[in-house]
């Protein structure tokens, strides 16, 4: 292998590892965004000619920080208006002491760049930004994905994007959103908040058809990158943990949803040898370690349901008394109408479709999930599983009436076909 | 930073007389904190939206309309102007406001500086 190529590589690893650190300090010593994101792309084209030339430095991220810093510094200085910014950077550099990165003994403690990473991702995910804007914030600063690239993973026009992001960071600084890791009494909504973001992020990848658009599943393992991150930065939140915990068990069966033609594969006809046990095994010890902290919530409660499923050797062998168990113990956190729907399910697996049924049945009798095609569908499943064939064709056309992806009406449609021809 | 709280108040329901203000625990309690710690830099309470008169120009010719520029479900029934650290304390102090507490809503906008 050639010099460049290991320069390259180098460089490409620095960018995954480095990136969020590098803009997030940045962003804190100049307190503009725009100005900390040319900064760091500055920083990474020059370690592609400079580590070719000087060798990759021992440590990377501290290389370009300090090269994004100098750059920072450098416009800063020439720009008039940047003057007050610029003693502002000069303090906070100072602060930290003379800096060296070649500096073999400057082994430094990380616990600021840490805390930049962290007031980076609460301020991204703040909750005075839209939504969208959260999450196209911490996939651009966060994650260091282009504008074009966030653009197709959204399905939205590059300008469209574009101005999506101009807009978030303007309102940071016109509204005066903070740049830091909240108070201890914000923290636990806020993180909250940022969970939500991240959880997000990995169902848009989920939702998105396995080959079809490769940029749309990419979501899940940029989702997955920064909750890993985000539970090295704050080892101490279980539910951080348990976020964690919950994406690596739903990616391990990433793959395994979708057959070859693009047909969605249910849960219990997935080819289980084809589970991705390396994060299976990873999510499990994960979430044990987040749940022996005795703060349970609704994301470690997630995590402990598709733990159930991921680690049941076969389908028969699921045990749904306890998927059951923990829907109901979800729906003390989120009492929402569609965890019931899955309640119902898990109790017409463990109890019988009686039981699974009459749970719809009240579901039904209200409103909250009028016109959602899950509702039907899930009684359709029940009564074709009690041999209830005639009922449950009536069922599978009442969710055939309601549902708007193409996948899952194929699904359906399969399956009404089957039930008429029982 | 400086930021405007605009108090708003849904369309059709009661609102307070100042007097009735000054003697509602809610609101001596808010107005106790935001003196102690003199973060309000001004502000006014309006009456209500009915006794507004939009201007507006056109040419040469003003015209008048009875009521407030738009219609809407909730209208600004009063403003306080504050200055804190940044948004955060904006939105902690608007969230312990009693009209927000009450079915209505604060609208936390930054002075243009």
């Amino acid at each position: 292998m050639s010099v460049t190529d290991d320069v390259e590589k180098a460089v490409a690893a620095a960018f995954r590892e480095e990136w969020a650190q590098v803009v997030a300090t940045l962003i804190r010593v100049t307190g503009d965004w725009d100005l900390a994101e040319e900064c760091a792309q500055d920083a990474f084209a020059q370690a592609l000619e400079r580590w070719r030339r000087d060798g990759v430095p021992r440590r990377p991220g501290a290389w370009l920080t300090t090269t994004a810093r100098n750059r920072a510094l450098d416009v800063l200085r020439r720009e008039a208006v940047g003057a007050a910014k610029l003693r502002e950077a000069a303090v906070l550099t100072r602060d930290e002491g003379p800096y060296d990165p070649y500096d073999p003994d400057h082994e430094g403690d990380d616990s600021g760049v840490r805390d930049d990473r962290l007031r980076l991702v609460f301020t991204c995910c703040h909750p005075a930004l839209p939504i969208e804007a959260r999450v196209a914030l911490t996939l651009r600063t966060l994650a260091g994905l282009t504008t074009p690239e966030i653009a197709r993973a959204f399905l939205v026009p590059e300008a469209t994007m574009a101005q999506r992001l101009v807009r978030a960071k303007r309102k940071i600084r016109n509204a005066g959103i903070p740049y830091r890791v909240p108070p201890a009494h914000l923290l636990p909504e806020r993180t909250t908040g940022v969970l939500g973001v991240l959880y997000l992020l990995f169902n848009e990848g989920y939702a998105a058809t396995a080959g079809a658009d490769l940029m749309r599943s990419g979501l899940c393992a940029e989702a997955v990158r920064l909750a890993r991150l985000l539970a090295r930065l704050m080892p101490d939140e279980p539910e951080v943990v348990g976020l964690l915990a919950l994406l690596l068990l739903h990616d391990a069966r990433r793959d395994t949803r979708v057959d070859a033609a693009g047909d969605l594969v249910t849960l219990e006809d997935q080819d289980r040898t084809a589970w991705d046990r390396a994060e299976i095994d990873e999510g499990a010890a994960l979430l044990e370690s987040a749940l022996r902290r005795g703060r349970p919530g609704p994301y470690q409660i997630q995590a402990a349901i598709a733990a159930c499923h991921t680690t049941a050797a076969t389908a028969a062998g699921t045990d749904w008394a306890d998927i059951a168990g923990l829907y109901g113990e979800l729906l003390r956190y989120v009492p929402s109408a569609v965890v019931r729907l899955n309640r119902a399910v898990a109790v017409g697996m463990a109890e019988g479709g009686e039981a699974g049924l009459a749970l719809v049945a009240e579901l039904a009798a209200e409103d909250d999930l009028a016109g959602y095609h899950l509702l039907p569908a899930t009684r359709a499943d029940l009564l074709r599983r009690m041999g209830r064939t005639r009922e449950a064709a009536e069922s599978y056309e009442q969710a055939l009436a309601l549902v708007e992806n193409a996948a899952e009406r194929r699904f359906l449609e399969k399956r009404l076909a089957e039930c008429r021809s029982a | 930073m400086k930021y405007v709280l605009f108090i708003c108040t849904p369309v059709g329901g009661e609102e307070l007389s100042p007097a009735e203000i000054a003697e509602d625990p809610r609101f001596t309690s808010y107005i106790h904190e935001v003196r102690t710690r003199d973060v309000v830099k001004g502000g006014a309470r309006l009456r209500p939206a009915a006794d507004a008169t939009t201007v507006r120009v056109q040419g040469d010719e003003v015209l008048l309309s009875d009521g407030p520029f738009a219609e809407t479900k909730e209208y600004v029934a009063g403003l306080d102007i504050i200055e804190v650290a940044d948004l955060d304390e904006a939105i902690a102090l608007a969230s312990r406001h009693p009209a927000a507490l009450a079915g209505g809503s604060v609208e936390v906008r930054p002075v243009w500086e």
